[in-house]
């Protein structure tokens, strides 16, 4: 029984039909990598299933309960909980206001406590930072709060929308290597990315989008080896 | 060389439109130095001196002489614009089209002398004043900070003389010191001089060892400092309670005004300034509490004849029911759109209650009036001094709810829905019941100024409930800094207060709200008391004593 499934569902931008008939699913413990061009509607699935955006279609399963009767705010307390696109830290809240906002939802003050030293380890920058307002962050470190705050909401599964955009090469390397560690700690996530070749490398299953549906759909080594996959997304000729 | 003609072109021309406005010659009638200087000639003084220093501040070259030239030639076209005035109005008669371009206004400019020798006087007084603000510029730092407070609070002193007045008058010996200083209009020579030199002497000493007191104060133990902190509170509760009593009954009035917008600005600051929803009909809610203690206890319609007390709940609970209900339909509302509809809501208030549909329950354009006066047991809140208390009590109040609100779940929801409702919502928090209690809350807060409104004045009509209270009330929490609690009180005394101090003021009000937020929004856009945050983001290193001052203000 996969831990996230996704049936068919069909989201509209008001009259604008966007995603069409799409189907995913994510086992626990995996990384699922969601590639595609601009505008085929990554984003817009990782919304849906967050619960801010609301499909017309189709049914969404965590742990085989449907998801689609709850409202955002109540999906973040069943465990799924997405990392924005673009960052989208509070600027003008302090760092620490910021990881203590991503744990609104949660009541257990132990449990807090336990989840701030996890981020702080794995982000010593952001404890050296902690009374820093987030807007005056640099982006990389902006990124890292981002990461930071959703894990402060205890996730089971992490939504990731383009967590390397806008960021030096460098960091990008360093972003991933923390993807991965999370996974290693349990933590199940699925990848939205335009870095095919970086989200291909890391992930155990693929999925490619065009123009709101499913293409394609493997393991990450098959699609790197697949010879569409490596026309449109890794820029081989 | 060109910034100077630049910044001096902006300088005249506000200026002349100054003069044009009528403003010069408005405030001409009130001396800030007794039959020395007016407070007309005060304004285009300051204006030509403000010109000067940003000459002065914006020359590209660091030599002194290029500094100074700059403020001079600044200065130059100041008095070179206003003589443009004088002459064109010795020529055409510009009335016609400026009513306030009078006769009386040119004597003025002219200082009394006629064309050639005031165009002359003109142009001196505009070199002189500006290049003095350039040499101010110059001077060492410490120096320019002792100069330019002094000034300004010699100018301030004059300025508010009636408020100094009376605060003095009542205390017998201390009397004669108004003698002295005010005798009938403006200070005197000696009583500027002096005031000049005290200011002077106390802010010298303030630069010179000031900081060195701060850390000290910081250092003392925290026993000690528990100490001070609970005498300051208790100093400031005494001043609060003795107020009305030193004011008298004039400046207790506008107190009692300033209070009532202290309490609606405590509530929009919760909406606008915590949780960022734009409310532009915030008046309404003022509008429902005073009608509804209104209807509630006039014998005038006679329905329920309650007393003020039986009514108060009922005017709160109305408004926090009338908050959630606009709140339902403008939920998915952001920014401008949030703004428009409820400017209409506003407008959909004011324009019910003077329906003649509406007349027999609310009275329609006459109003509702013989509203009878809170009292406890036999004591009656009739005069200003006395509803001053009912006033504080409200505000205290507001102000521990929001202090206690803006650190709790509730409030840092609010944050974080103000600064992205996406991602507040992907955090967990609950975007309908936050902003619901955030329009409810804040409702509350002005529907109880507005029942303590309705009972202040025994009556109540529609055209009291316009949308500019709901725009003064916005500017308030802007001047004052948006989301803090001490930049409500301030924002109010110096919007609401001071133009009822300053009565020359009152027909150029919107002119100065207008050019009070230009300012504000170019020189200290976090406003006159920011959040610490607020400040933080500007200015990193100052941050922490900052906190404990609000924490203090804000009635602990």
């Amino acid at each position: 029984m996969p831990m996230l499934e996704v049936e068919n569902i069909h989201t509209y931008y008001g009259q604008i039909h966007v995603l069409k008939e799409v189907s995913l699913s994510v086992e626990k413990g995996e990384i699922v990598t969601l590639i595609g061009a601009n505008g085929a509607g990554k984003s817009t699935l990782l919304r849906t299933i967050s619960g801010l955006l609301r499909p017309r279609l189709g049914s969404i399963r965590f742990d085989s309960e449907d998801l689609i009767r709850y409202l955002a705010h109540e999906i973040v307390v069943k465990g799924i909980v997405q990392v924005p696109e673009g960052r989208r830290v509070f600027g003008q809240l302090t760092v620490m206001e910021n990881l203590e906002m991503g744990a609104f939802g949660c009541k257990d003050p132990k449990l807090i406590r336990t989840n701030l030293e996890r981020v702080f380890t794995l982000f010593p920058r952001l404890k050296a930072r902690s009374k820093q307002v987030a807007g005056t962050l640099s982006g990389g470190e902006q990124q890292m709060l981002a990461m930071g705050r959703a894990l402060m909401a205890n996730p089971r599964l992490l939504l990731m929308d383009e967590p390397s955009m806008g960021l030096a090469p460098v960091l990008v390397d360093s972003i991933f290597e923390t993807i991965q560690r999370l996974n290693t700690d349990g933590t199940t996530i699925l990848l939205v990315e335009q870095n095919a070749r970086m989200a291909l490398q890391i992930a155990n299953h693929g999925y490619v989008l065009q123009s709101g549906s499913v293409v394609l759909s493997d393991t990450a080594e098959n699609l790197r080896a697949n010879e569409m996959v490596r026309k449109a997304y890794l820029g081989e000729m | 060389m060109r910034q100077g003609i630049k910044i001096g072109l902006i300088g005249g021309i506000i200026e002349v439109l100054l003069a044009l406005v009528g403003m010069v010659e408005a405030f001409s009638q009130r001396y800030i130095i007794s039959d020395v200087i007016s407070m007309g000639q005060t304004l285009l003084l300051v204006v030509a001196m403000f010109t000067g220093y940003l000459a002065a501040k914006r020359t590209n070259r660091s030599e002194p002489l290029w500094v100074l030239a700059n403020s001079l030639i600044s200065g130059l076209i100041i008095g070179g614009l206003l003589s443009l005035l004088v002459i064109l109005g010795s020529m055409v008669r510009l009335r016609a089209v400026f009513i306030n371009a009078s006769p009386d206004l040119f004597k003025l400019l002219t200082f009394n002398q006629g064309i050639g020798t005031g165009i002359l006087l003109l142009l001196i007084f505009g070199t002189l004043s500006s290049s003095l603000s350039g040499l101010l510029f110059l001077s060492p730092s410490l120096l320019r900070g002792v100069l330019i407070r002094s000034l300004a609070g010699v100018a301030m002193a004059g300025l508010l003389q009636d408020l100094l007045r009376a605060i003095f008058a009542p205390w017998g010996p201390i009397a004669e010191i108004n003698q002295w200083f005010f005798p009938i209009n403006g200070l005197t020579v000696q009583g500027a001089v002096s005031l000049f030199i005290l200011i002077a002497a106390i802010s010298y000493f303030w630069r010179k060892s000031g900081s060195k007191m701060k850390t000290s104060l910081r250092r003392l133990p925290p026993t000690n400092q528990r100490v001070l902190r609970i005498t300051s509170s208790f100093l400031l509760a005494v001043i609060l309670l003795a107020l009305p009593q030193i004011l008298g009954l004039f400046l207790s009035e506008v107190l009692t005004i300033v209070g009532l917008f202290v309490l609606l600005g405590l509530g929009l600051n919760i909406v606008v300034g915590f949780a960022g929803l734009l409310d532009l009909g915030y008046v309404a809610f003022f509008a429902i509490g005073a009608y509804t203690v209104a209807v509630l206890t006039s014998p005038e319609l006679g329905f329920l004849n309650l007393s003020f007390w039986g009514a108060l709940p009922f005017a709160i609970v109305a408004g926090v029911v009338s908050g959630i209900l606009l709140g339902i339909p403008v939920l998915k509302m952001r920014g401008d759109y949030l703004a428009i509809a409820t400017l209409g809501f506003g407008e959909i208030i004011r324009i019910l209650v003077l329906s003649d549909f509406l007349r027999p329950w609310l009275g329609g354009a006459q109003g509702i009036a013989k509203i009878p006066r809170p009292s406890i047991g036999s004591v009656e809140f009739a005069t200003p001094q006395q509803i001053y208390y009912l006033i504080l009590a409200g505000c205290l109040l507001a102000g521990f709810i929001s202090w206690r609100l803006r650190d709790s779940r509730l409030g840092r929801a609010w944050m974080a829905v103000r600064e992205d409702e996406d991602v507040a919502q992907a955090m967990g928090i609950n975007l309908v019941a936050a902003k619901l209690l955030a329009f409810a809350t804040g409702a509350g807060f002005s529907a109880l100024s507005g029942a303590i409104f309705a009972s202040k004045l025994g009556s109540v009509y529609p055209h009291s409930f316009s949308v500019m209270i709901s725009i003064n009330i916005l500017c308030l929490i802007i001047v004052g800094g948006m989301g803090s609690i001490p930049g409500v009180i301030v924002g109010a005394i110096a919007l609401v207060g001071l133009p009822e101090l300053l009565r020359e003021f009152a027909e150029y009000r919107l002119l100065v709200y207008g050019a009070a937020l230009v300012a504000m929004m170019i020189l200290r856009p976090e406003g006159l008391w920011p959040e610490a945050k607020r400040r933080q983001e500007l200015h990193r290193e100052e941050a922490p004593e900052i906190e404990s001052a609000s924490g203090a203000a804000s009635g602990k």
